[in-house]
């Protein structure tokens, strides 16, 4: 995973060891599940970011102009409804492999 | 970074992540090992959904437009079914071969 995942992890638990120790395994969990969220949604920009840039960005100038925003904000918006078809279909054909075995 | 995801219940897909076992991350607390397989087999499905959407992408869009016009949106799901049909294939051509491989290799060894 990213960083953004594995550096932040350690600092979260700290606090809980003052007194008895115990870690509660259900609020780890919860911890473990928000960090691998925030993962989720940085790989999703990376790669949006990657891709919007390559289809919008010509040669670039010294500022992004209108049409350059214009096509960067559809196309987050396209990107954005690229996955969730991926998703839809993954899912669909998982469930159809699932029903087969 | 691997970048490679898989899931590893649906036969064939290949996993590019081996799963360290739950056991030995979880300790032996039973709630813990199976939340982290559970975790672990829904981040295999995130992991697969990013690489299918960046590569179908650049099958698929054109310029993007207000809105997935009903061709780009087949096209997407035709793409993630011969991806995964492409990953089958792989696997079950790889391991036809390495049976017919041993097949040959055994019968030099009289």
């Amino acid at each position: 995973m990213e960083s953004g995942f594995g550096s932040d992890f350690s600092s979260d638990f700290g606090s809980g060891g003052g007194g008895g120790g115990k870690l509660d395994p259900g609020l780890i969990m919860e911890q473990v599940k928000v960090q691998i969220a925030v993962a989720n949604a940085q790989e999703l920009l990376q790669r949006m970011t990657d891709k919007c840039f390559r289809k919008c960005i010509g040669k670039p100038g010294g500022a992004l102009d209108n049409s350059e925003q214009k096509c960067i904000a559809m196309c987050m918006d396209r990107y954005m409804d690229a996955w969730n078809t991926v998703s839809r279909a993954y899912n669909s054909r998982l469930q159809r492999e699932r029903a087969n075995m | 970074r691997s970048r490679r995801g898989g899931t590893g219940n649906t036969s064939g897909t290949g996993s590019g992540m081996d799963a360290p076992s739950a056991a030995g991350l979880g300790g032996a607390d039973p709630q813990l090992q199976r939340f982290i397989e559970v975790e672990t087999q829904k981040q295999r499905f995130q992991q697969l959904v990013h690489q299918m959407t960046e590569l179908c992408w650049e099958k698929c869009m054109d310029k993007p437009g207000p809105k997935l016009d009903s061709r780009a949106e087949t096209c997407f799901v035709n793409c993630v079914e011969r991806f995964i049909d492409t990953s089958q294939f792989i696997l079950n051509r790889l391991e036809q071969t390495q049976k017919s491989k041993s097949a040959f290799s055994e019968s030099l060894s009289d």
